[in-house]
């Protein structure tokens, strides 16, 4: 029994970290979130030569063969920085073509995934905001041996930036390129600026039958890795929020002291240190379930969005609140992790539908 | 991150498993003494009293996962303790094997293993709970003899128990409070010991306060040096770690309020349909989860060596908050008649409701664990 990282992992941390600290520390992210792309093209292409963007794909389409546990570390990492870039998009591409795509479709998108030379996203959401397949309404009307689909999708990460993305539809995935006739993406402003999201439309696109995944039964699978990969994101910006805070608490001085010893400071961050250290917890747990391919991961991938997006959105709040007057300016920084809050919280699916979830598959 | 167990866990969690299925069979009434008294012989016999103690005390030199599995397994089939002597097992032994002598250990470890007495814990005072350093019960040396003045509260079963394992002041005019504190056995039936029961707020009388008039303690009897109680009795809790059977216990306790919901109305529906009781009860499913898998990880650190930190105080506050939110669910489920005293199930959930101070004050306020988790973790300034 061992329910720690292996040294592997723990290396691959203190990398990850020294690379973000040395090439994206947070002034360089307020660069980026000013620029229309919102991410660094340069830091793009290193992050694929390091072998980062194809951890968890397999090695025989170019990745590392990785699995969540191994991304977990990566992306808890880049959480804690607010680092900008389609990581998480394109990682969440990849695993939605690697559990749907046939081999030929895995050959043939996975290596341009693998290397950072593609950007790929997954369009799921729609104006229905429901994150299971009762919510898919985009049309998708039988062609030959492909579809015509219609309709719009939102929320779509880094849309702006994809090359591809992976539509869903009722029944039905596939692999769409960005440059296809009647795909128009707009994108919609987050108040939080790290993060980038739009707007998809399909205005009669044609897909071809090559491009129809193989198997779009595996799309509940995908949105788990996807609500796992989120939730490490999440909890890494959140622990930094902690940190930040603390770090202020012990230096700023009130009534002739630290503010840091007042309980009404102190006792807060301890329990948020609480709901971060358990909420993690269960995310290690669900990502190694769905490694192992575990038949309780998607109750305990709920149970850690549930928790963990309930608890960052009280840690964005209070960063700020502790802070006093500076926490409300934009020089410092707990209002970017309070914006990120903003959109990790209903990402994938809010607390409440999480919550659900769980309990009904406890049920089950 | 792996969850398989080496082939010689395996073995031994199939041994405990066996032993389970043949002493504790469905339906055993486990509150008869017959039966308690074998059960306990058997445990005995496979050293699973005092598992973890060293095997020259007499205890089953157990490493840590094979602890974990006999605990987990054990808490599953909602066993009995093993042993009777709860206090003896859980720090006083534990004290005693770390700071005793051989004449000391040998007077009193078998008994604790056979649970032969009962002990109890004289820690805190009036005036000195969560800042027990702060005691001030007064003993003075004289000659191979000390005399001990002062008053303990909220000694838990001490109107049962044989011994005590008491902290005392044996120097009041130290710089750090800590130092000057002395532990001392001193056998309950000593002349100028009186102890009088609280009734505490369930009606029931578990603690009481003790008082010491003049009572004298041969040198023989200090357990560790003078001046040295605070690391006695410090270190010896710090044996209580694993949260593993708390953890079953919730999950079980989470389970009978899953169950109440199932036939508890509330609008017209089962309240386990309400959404408003559904997530209350997912969001405590996942603080539990968030204990089992925080003690894994505190575990894991364990098995690698590595010392533990804070991470027992996170599981006490998490588990304090269910304590009471299990009780409080419990008795809004049931309405109306939610605050009756015997109505609904003969009343144990309204037993439950008035008992979780025993755990929540009990073992350190969650105050007090905030402070542990603010200051050795996060590093701020102490209050
Ligand atoms: C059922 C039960 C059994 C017990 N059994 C034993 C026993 O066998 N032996 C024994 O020695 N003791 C025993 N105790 C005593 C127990 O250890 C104390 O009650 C506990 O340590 C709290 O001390 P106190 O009661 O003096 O409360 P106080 O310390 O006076 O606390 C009162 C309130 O003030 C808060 N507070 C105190 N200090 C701080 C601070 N620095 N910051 C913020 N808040 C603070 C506390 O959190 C609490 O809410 C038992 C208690 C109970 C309830």
């Amino acid at each position: 029994m061992n329910f720690g990282f292996t040294e592997e992992q723990e290396l691959l941390r203190q990398e990850v970290r020294k690379f973000l600290d040395a090439h994206c520390p947070l002034e360089e992210v307020r660069k980026l979130m000013e620029t229309p792309e919102g991410f660094s093209r340069d830091l793009w292409k290193q992050m694929g030569e390091l072998g980062w963007i194809g951890l968890p794909i397999a090695e025989v389409h170019g990745g590392a063969g990785l699995g969540w546990v191994d991304l977990v570390v990566l992306l808890e990492e880049m959480g804690r920085t607010l680092f900008p870039s389609p990581f998480l998009a394109t990682t969440i591409a990849a695993a939605a073509i690697r559990e749907a795509g046939s081999d030929a479709q895995q050959a043939q998108w996975l290596p341009l995934l693998a290397d950072g030379s593609k950007i790929g996203s997954l369009a799921y959401l729609e104006a229905s905001d429901r994150h299971d397949e009762a919510g898919l309404e985009l049309a998708a009307k039988p062609n030959g041996a492909g579809f015509v689909l219609s309709g719009d999708k939102v929320q779509v990460l880094d849309a702006a930036a994809a090359d591809l993305f992976v539509v869903a539809w009722r029944g039905g995935l596939a692999v769409v390129e960005r440059n296809a006739k009647g795909v128009t993406v707009t994108p919609t402003p987050s108040i939080d600026q790290t993060r980038r999201v739009g707007r998809v439309r399909f205005d009669d696109v044609a897909v071809a039958a090559g491009a129809v995944l193989a198997n779009p039964a595996a799309l509940g699978r995908v949105l788990d890795l996807a609500t796992a990969a989120v939730t490490a994101e999440l909890l890494g910006a959140a622990e930094q929020a902690i940190r930040i805070t603390v770090d202020y608490a012990k230096e700023r001085e009130q009534f002739g002291q630290p503010i840091g010893r007042f309980q009404g400071v102190k006792h807060p961050l301890a329990e948020m240190y609480v709901d971060v250290e358990s909420a993690k917890s269960i995310l290690y747990y669900a990502a190694w379930c769905l490694d192992e391919g575990d038949a309780d991961a998607s109750r305990a991938v709920s149970l850690a969005k549930a928790y963990a997006s309930e608890a960052f959105a009280r840690i964005g709040i209070d960063a700020v609140q502790l802070h006093g007057g500076v926490g409300f300016t934009w020089e410092y920084d707990p209002h970017l992790y309070l914006k990120r809050s903003k959109w990790a919280r209903p990402a994938f699916g809010d607390s409440d539908f999480h919550y659900d979830r769980a309990i009904a598959l406890g049920e089950k | 991150m792996d969850f398989h167990f080496t082939p010689e866990e395996e073995a031994f969690r199939a041994e405990v498993r066996a032993f389970l299925d043949e002493n504790l069979p469905p339906g055993t009434n486990t509150n008869d003494p017959s039966f308690i008294a074998e059960w306990n012989r058997k445990a005995r016999e496979k050293r699973w009293i005092g598992f973890s103690w060293p095997k020259e005390v007499g205890g089953g030199g157990a490493t840590i996962m094979q602890q974990v599995i006999l605990k987990e397994e054990m808490s599953k089939r909602k066993a009995p303790p093993l042993g009777t002597c709860f206090m003896g097992l859980a720090w006083v032994g534990p004290a005693i094997i770390q700071y005793g002598t051989e004449a000391q250990k040998q007077r009193f470890i078998p008994d604790i293993l056979d649970g032969k007495y009962q002990w109890c814990t004289g820690y805190s005072e009036p005036s000195s709970g969560s800042d027990l350093a702060s005691l001030q019960c007064k003993c003075v040396r004289e000659g191979d003899t000390y005399v001990v003045n002062g008053q303990k509260i909220w000694t838990s079963i001490a109107m049962w128990s044989k011994w005590i394992i008491l902290l005392v002041r044996t120097d009041p005019n130290v710089t750090v409070k800590h130092d000057g504190i002395t532990c001392l056995l001193v056998p309950m039936d000593t002349p100028g010991i009186t102890v009088r029961p609280i009734k505490n707020m369930s009606g029931g009388a578990m603690f009481a306060e003790v008082f010491f008039d003049d009572v004298r303690v041969p040198v023989e009897n200090r357990l560790g040096a003078e001046g040295q109680g605070w690391q006695v009795t410090v270190s010896a809790l710090a044996h209580e770690r694993s949260s593993i059977a708390e953890v079953e216990g919730l999950k079980r306790k989470l389970e009978e309020v899953k169950e109440l919901a199932r036939r508890s109305t509330k609008n017209g529906r089962p309240a386990l349909e309400d959404d408003g009781i559904r997530r209350r009860i997912a969001r405590y499913e996942a603080k539990i989860e968030g204990m089992r898998f925080n003690g894994m990880r505190a575990l894991t650190k364990q098995l690698k060596g590595e010392p533990l930190g804070a991470e027992t105080s996170i599981n006490k506050l998490l588990r304090a908050e269910l304590e009471v939110a299990f009780g409080e669910i419990a008795l809004e489920m049931q309405g109306s008649a939610g605050h009756l005293e015997k109505e609904i199930d003969g009343g144990r959930w309204q037993r439950f409701a008035l008992s979780w101070p025993e755990v929540v004050i009990g073992g350190g306020t969650p105050n007090i664990q905030k402070n542990i988790i603010a200051e050795r973790v996060l590093g701020l300034p102490k209050d």
